[in-house]
């Protein structure tokens, strides 16, 4: 298979793309917990009324920004609830940037760590709101 | 109908959409879209959030699973992801000044152009020992295991790799999908990858890619928590159930009739576009 002198870079490099994997699937899992608990006290609250989605009104300003939705969380609104896992959600692809900063570190691997940064950057941007 | 039946609906139409998506290999995502605005006559905007929501579910999910092949290629995928996601993010932004009826014809084209490039026989890239220099300097070239063991691969053409993946992150952000398939048209054809490599490392991609537009799309309020709850959950479960069962499913058959109802909600988009009925 692969080369004596590689063996041990091949086997660090496994472990840490199983670890990163496992992170994922557990980041997803509990994603979907969360998504599926608010889902219930929002069809137990409101299952009866009609759903609206023709037109385009955009959200509630508490449903639309981290804090806001972290506050209509808390007081275990169904709605709430489902957008903090969807937050859950997009974090796992970013918690594997993150992630992966650390494994390029490791490797002394200065350039992509850089690249990584950038990636990590424009993702920051995105996620406290993005303003031009 | 009232919300309870309204969101069971939804989640069954999900479950069918990932469970086909992942067991034919042409993605769930694509069929979501047309499936909401179509069917259920939910506005453009809410479809491409919850779609686009859907896409990083079965990104992440997945991903266990590729990681254990060991095929992607971290350092190629993580270099083009600036590409991907700055393109996420200008697509985002377009997505709020674009007419819907210019997105609705859009992604009919989109989808018309993924089942074309999925029904192409897929042949390895002949080994070429002269990469591009760039990606030399950007230690791209790596291996990746075979029956017969280890077998290394150069890398070619990254300028243009990395502007298709700038295509393919507009595209995701303004049609709120993954763009696999342009994703896999840039490694696989420009840069010349390993088949296996180049889907893999895609689907890494996808899920860094979408959650760039994302941040965007819940500020502008195009994430709707109760519709986008049944589509998530439903394409997570059928996604990760048709996995399961790709090892032993005969799939030729069931790629054409998904592929003939891609053709066909893509010429109702273009259809319903051109008529501003979307």
């Amino acid at each position: 298979m692969s080369r004596p002198g590689e063996a041990k870079t091949t086997w660090s490099d496994t472990q840490t793309e199983t670890l990163m994997g496992n992170l994922l699937r557990a980041g997803v899992t509990l994603a979907a917990a969360i998504v599926l608990l608010g889902g219930l006290l929002y069809l137990i609250e409101h299952g009866g009324e009609q759903p609206d989605y023709r037109v385009f009104n955009s959200q509630p300003a508490n449903l639309r920004s981290v804090t806001g939705i972290l506050g209509e969380a808390f007081s275990l609104s169904g709605l709430g609830l489902i957008q903090l896992g969807l937050l859950a959600l997009v974090a796992t692809p970013v918690a594997r940037v993150l992630f992966s900063i650390v494994a390029f570190a490791r490797e002394r691997d200065w350039t992509y760590v850089g690249i990584t940064l950038i990636v990590l950057a424009v993702l920051a941007y995105s996620l406290i709101g993005g303003q031009l | 109908m009232n919300n309870i039946e309204f969101t069971l609906l939804i989640a069954l139409g999900a479950l069918a959409a990932g469970f086909l998506g992942s067991l034919t290999g042409l993605g769930g995502g694509v069929v979501i879209v047309p499936l909401l605005a179509l069917v259920f006559g939910v506005d453009i905007r809410y479809a491409i959030g919850a779609s686009l929501v859907s896409v990083i579910a079965t990104s992440s999910g997945a991903a266990a699973a590729f990681v254990k092949e060991g095929f992607s290629n971290i350092r190629i995928g993580m270099f083009l992801e600036v590409a991907t996601t700055t393109g996420a993010i200008a697509g985002a932004f377009l997505a709020a000044i674009t007419p819907t009826a210019f997105i609705a014809v859009l992604f009919g084209f989109v989808l018309l152009f993924s089942a074309y490039l999925s029904s192409r026989p897929k042949k390895e890239n002949p080994d070429d020992d002269k990469p591009d220099p760039l990606a030399v300097r950007l230690k791209m070239d790596s291996t990746y295991p075979t029956p017969e063991g280890l077998k290394s691969y150069h890398v070619h053409g990254v300028p243009l790799g990395s502007a298709l993946m700038f295509v393919a992150g507009i595209l995701s952000g303004l049609l709120g999908i993954g763009s696999g398939a342009v994703k896999v048209l840039a490694m696989d054809q420009a840069m010349r990858l390993p088949f296996k490599v180049s889907t893999t490392t895609s689907n890494f991609m996808i899920g860094v890619t979408a959650a760039a537009s994302a941040g965007v799309y819940l500020s502008r309020g195009y994430i709707a928590p109760g519709l986008t709850m049944p589509v998530m959950l439903g394409v997570l479960a059928g996604s990760m159930t048709g996995a399961r069962l790709l090892v032993r499913a005969k799939t030729r058959v069931l790629r054409l009739v998904f592929s003939a109802v891609i053709v066909v909600l893509a010429f109702e988009m273009i259809y319903n576009g051109l008529t501003g009925n979307l």
